[in-house]
This record gives C-alpha cells, structure tokens and sequence, in this order.
C-alpha cells in the first residue's frame, strides 16, 4: 500500500471522528460551567465566577450536604442491591442447563429475555396496571382473596423503593443476564463431568465443582465491571418511577443531577455534582481494571 | 446430561421454577394485551384479569384519534428507521478503516473506545447540544447515534475473523478501497450487520431521555414519550376523547384512561413483540461477540 493511503483512509473516517469529537469531547468544555453561577440565556462571560463554592457547599452548607448524602446512600443501596442479585442469573444459567427438554429450554429461555427490549416506560405502564391502588391486578386479586381488606398503594410508597427498584431489574435483566452463563456453560469440556460422574459426584457436587468454577471467569468480569460502573444508575427507570412519595429514597445520583439541574435550572451546582460523578467512576473503572490485571493477569479493557 | 436418568423430585421442581419464572416474564404482555379487547368498563374496573371479557377492538381504532399520536408514530418509526441504516452504515465502514493501515489507527481507536467508558456528564452535554441548535430538532435523535464504539469494535472483530486474500486478490485486480468494502467486505459482514441493526433499531424505539432532555416540540414527541405523558394526563385524554365521541357508541367501551394507557401501551410494545422471535438469535450472537472482545 502507498505511504499517501493512509492519509487517504484517515480523511474517510475523518467525518466520523468528528462526530465523536463533538457529542463525546466537546461537551467537556462545558465542565467549566460548575465554577460559575451560570443561568440559561445569559452569556458566560457576565456570570458570576463562583470558583469552588458549588464544590465546597457540598461539605460547608448543612441543607446541601444533607441532600448529597441521602442521593448518595441511595444511588450505594440500588447498586449493593443490583451487585448483589447478580448472582441470581448465574443461578438461573445452572439450573437451566438440568433441564432436560431442549424445546422447553428454548421457550424459557425466549420469554425471559423478552422483558430486556422494552423501555423503562414501558415496564411503568405494566407497574401501573398490575400494583395501582385503583383497580390494579395485584390488589383485586388479593381483594378478592381476602388477605386484604384495604388496596395498597404500593407505587405511591416510600417503604422497600431500594428493594422494589431492584426487584422491577431483576424482572427486566435476569434472562439477558443469564444468555452469557449459559454460553459458558454449553462451552464447558463433557469429559470433566463424564470423569466427576466416574468418580461418584452427585448432581449438586456436578454444579459445584464443575459448572460453578466454568463459569466464574464470566461473573468476576461482569462483576468488576458492575464495581466500575457503581455509581452510574442511569435515570431512566428511577425518573419514570418517581413520586412525590418516593423521591426521598429513589433520587440516585443521575437523577438528582437532571432534577437540579434540568427542573430547578441550577446549571451550576448540577455540574459540579456530574464533574465529580465523572471522577470518581473513572477512578472506580481504574480499580476494576487493577484489580482484574492483578487477579486474572489481563485488563477489561 | 445423561440420557437415562430418571424423572426425579428434582425436575419436578426444576420445571415448575422455569415454568413460575417464565410466567412471570409474560404475563404481564399478557394482561395488558386482553385488557385492550376487553370491555372497556370490565378492564378500568379491574375486573379483566385472567381472560378477556365482550371482545371488541374499537380500542384499535380510537386510539389514533388521540390527539398527536399518529405524527408520533410517524417521528419513532422515522427516527428508527434512518438512525438505524446510518448507523450500519457508519459502523461498517468505521469498523472496516480500523482494520487498515490508517494514519493515527491506535490512537484514534482508543479515542473512540474511551467515550464508552467516560462522559461529560448530562448538564455539559445538554448545553453542548443546546448550543449546537440539537434542541427542538429532529437531527438530535440521529446524530448522536451514528458513531458506536461498541459496534464498530463488533465490524472490526468480525472483519479480521474473515480472510485477507480476498482482500488482495481484488486489489490486485485494482480496486480502490471503496469498492473493496463494497464489493467484498460489506456481503461478509451481514451476520455482524444484522445483529447492530436489530439492536439499533430498539435502542432507537425504545429511546425516551433524548427528547425528555431536548424536545419540547410536540411535533417531534416519540411514542415513549407520549405513553409517558399520556400516564400522568389519560383522566382529561379520555374526556376529551368522550365529548368529541358523539351517542353512536357503546357506552361501555368509549376510551376511559385504563383503556388509553393499555392501547397506546400495546402499540409501543408491538413492534418489539413482532420482530422479537425472528431476531432472537441475532441479539444472542451479539452478546456473545461482545462478551468475547467487549
């Protein structure tokens, strides 16, 4: 190939560097915002330098400090809770493969992924219909079973939001989660269970020694990459689901940031929280990586 | 797993876990699809839980008689179906110049490869954009899409996996490399292709936050948005949609909010529920590529 080729290649992938540059890079000019009281329409240059006060009120104003800490116990509960029922597609996958009907393993394994497409507003609408207060299928059915005599209103009730948020999660990811462990599982060596079943393993000493061990290469990868990604809940779920009687404990870190910043207009102050946000979880990706390079010799990246 | 082991308690419980979890996936599609034919006054009652009850599809038909529905039908399926084909297009190609020798080739990988793990933040990007006139603009939905890393890793991947010869047989011929890539390159890829495609094509239906964040233009609100919009308002929807109704109409099936909310639901969902088990096997293959090199 000639030498002018490779110029000739990089001014055709030019356009699309380009458009990275400016939805991925350029954005982070806008950092610049978070030492600045800056109000939509008024130009930068007339807004009042604020240097660290947006960063040192976090700590110094007793209101505001309050209020980053609730976002931050919730956004570390959603999380621990989400880390912990990783486990449970890695359950599904070892369970699934006992199966023994090829056809009926297909058919769950379609229709538990099927929850995984739909978008979060979506899965509201199905939370309204089935747990509303008013006529909702959770409460007539209970109704009519008489465990209760008054409907519940679960959606519009702080009690178990961590708990509930996490449940609505595991309902949407757990056969997607599982696809991955249930690829590793089909990839492991059949003499290994052939030689254990030789020497006498049960069923349950089979998952164990063999299954389990297949598979934990794939969850500690997941894993750490669920360490790096710790304090980036998204919004989308927590912003449809949120009320007013909930907001005290669904507020996670992202949505806090689009209700202080999008709905109450303080640019500001939304920034330096995001500016910080974006620090830490690289720091948590740095850690992640280490940790994988020591642990298993190579990065995730 | 052996063949000849017999059918003990422990299958029994197996099959009947699977069977309660799968349930569990579908029933609510299920529950929401035979409210939307059941009588509309049994349905906003509650009193449609297990099979439907007077089937009627008037529901179909009302429907688009919501006020801005059908131009938001009209922005979703748009947004689909151009954000999806320029970002095949654009992964493939990508993906095919990061397998040759490009000027900066490391560098400029990587410079792609780390905007999947780090980003501004939501306030500096929503300026960005405001400042770039992508608020109140269709294009908002479809630029920021074009370039994914994650796909062109998948093109990149897939193109090293299929021989070079072919490759340098047709450049010997004397093709440039524009008529590699189409020639040769873009029939290999397709497997790869369809898999970005299937999942292009929800991530863009099922897109919501773009136009929270940046539209306010009712003319550009996306189906999500308006299912989300039409939750909090279906009460004066549905009177608005008794009064303009007139007496022709059954009165236990005029549009009541539970009737509204499970049609504009169900066609929101549709779409994913008609293409879902033809593509099954390519989101697999995706997770699976992914999973590889991700």
């Amino acid at each position: 190939m000639m030498i002018k080729d490779k110029y000739r290649l990089f001014l055709m992938a030019l356009p699309f560097l380009a458009l990275a540059f400016v939805f991925c890079y350029l954005p982070l000019y806008g950092w610049i915002y978070a030492f600045y009281d800056y109000r939509p329409g008024i130009p930068l240059a007339q807004s009042e330098f604020m240097g660290f006060e947006w960063f040192t009120s976090m700590v110094s104003n007793e209101v505001q400090r309050e209020e980053v800490m609730r976002v931050l116990r919730n956004t570390f509960a959603i999380s621990t809770l989400n880390i912990l029922t990783s486990v449970l597609p890695v359950i599904f996958a070892v369970f699934l493969a006992e199966l023994r009907s090829a056809k009926f393993k297909k058919l769950v394994q379609t229709l538990t992924t099927l929850p995984n497409f739909i978008s979060w507003v979506l899965v509201y609408s199905f939370a309204f219909m089935l747990f509303s207060v008013n006529n909702g299928f959770i409460n007539n059915l209970l109704l009519d079973l008489g465990w209760i005599s008054e409907p519940l209103n679960i959606l519009a009730s702080d009690d178990h939001t961590w708990l509930s948020m996490t449940l609505w999660s595991v309902w949407k990811g757990l056969g997607w989660g599982a696809i991955m462990y249930i690829a590793a599982i089909m990839g492991i060596d059949q003499e290994i269970y052939e030689a254990a079943r030789v020497d006498g393993a049960g069923r349950f000493r089979l998952m164990w020694h063999v299954t389990i061990p297949g598979i934990m290469p794939t969850f500690f990868v997941l894993l750490l990459l669920s360490i790096g990604n710790f304090i980036n809940n998204g919004m989308e779920q927590f912003y449809v689901f949120q009320n007013a009687m909930n907001m005290h404990n669904i507020e996670v870190l992202d949505l806090y940031v689009y209700n202080i910043g999008m709905t109450n207009s303080n640019f500001g102050f939304a920034t330096a929280v995001s500016l910080l946000k974006s620090l830490v979880s690289l720091f948590l990706l740095f850690i992640a990586n280490s940790m994988s390079k020591v642990i298993r010799g190579e990065s995730i990246f | 797993m052996p063949v000849k082991e017999k059918f003990t308690m422990f299958h029994f419980v197996n099959y009947a876990a699977f069977a309660m979890i799968t349930l569990i996936c579908v029933f609510p599609f299920y529950y929401l699809f035979i409210n939307t034919i059941s009588n509309n006054d049994l349905s906003s009652r509650g009193l449609v839980m297990f099979y439907p009850k007077d089937i009627h599809w008037t529901n179909y038909a009302d429907v688009f008689r919501i006020p801005g529905l059908g131009q938001a039908a009209l922005i979703s399926v748009f947004r689909t179906v151009l954000g999806t084909v320029l970002t095949v297009a654009a992964s493939a190609f990508l993906g095919y110049l990061f397998t040759k020798q490009m000027w900066g080739r490391s560098f400029w990988y990587r410079f792609l490869v780390i905007t999947m793990y780090f980003n501004a933040g939501l306030i500096p990007w929503y300026l960005t954009m405001l400042q770039l006139g992508l608020t109140n603009n269709f294009l908002a939905y479809i630029l920021p899409a074009i370039v994914q890393p994650f796909f062109i890793i998948l093109v990149k991947t897939f193109v090293e996996s299929t021989p070079l010869a072919l490759q340098e047989s047709a450049q010997i011929d004397g093709a440039g490399i524009l008529t590699i890539f189409a020639k040769i390159i873009f029939p290999l890829i397709t497997p790869i292709l369809a898999t970005i495609a299937i999942f292009s094509a929800v991530t863009q239906w099922n897109s919501f936050t773009d136009t929270l964040f940046l539209i306010t233009d009712q003319n550009l609100f996306t189906l999500q948005f308006i299912l989300y919009r039409y939750m909090n308002e279906a009460t004066s929807i549905a009177q608005l949609m008794k009064q303009s109704t007139g007496a022709m109409v059954d009165i236990s099936n005029m549009a009541t909010p539970t009737s509204i909310q499970t049609t504009v639901s169900m066609v929101v969902v549709l779409p994913i529920l008609l293409v879902y088990p033809f593509f099954q096997r390519f989101f697999v293959k995706g997770i699976m590529i992914g999973a590889v090199k991700g």
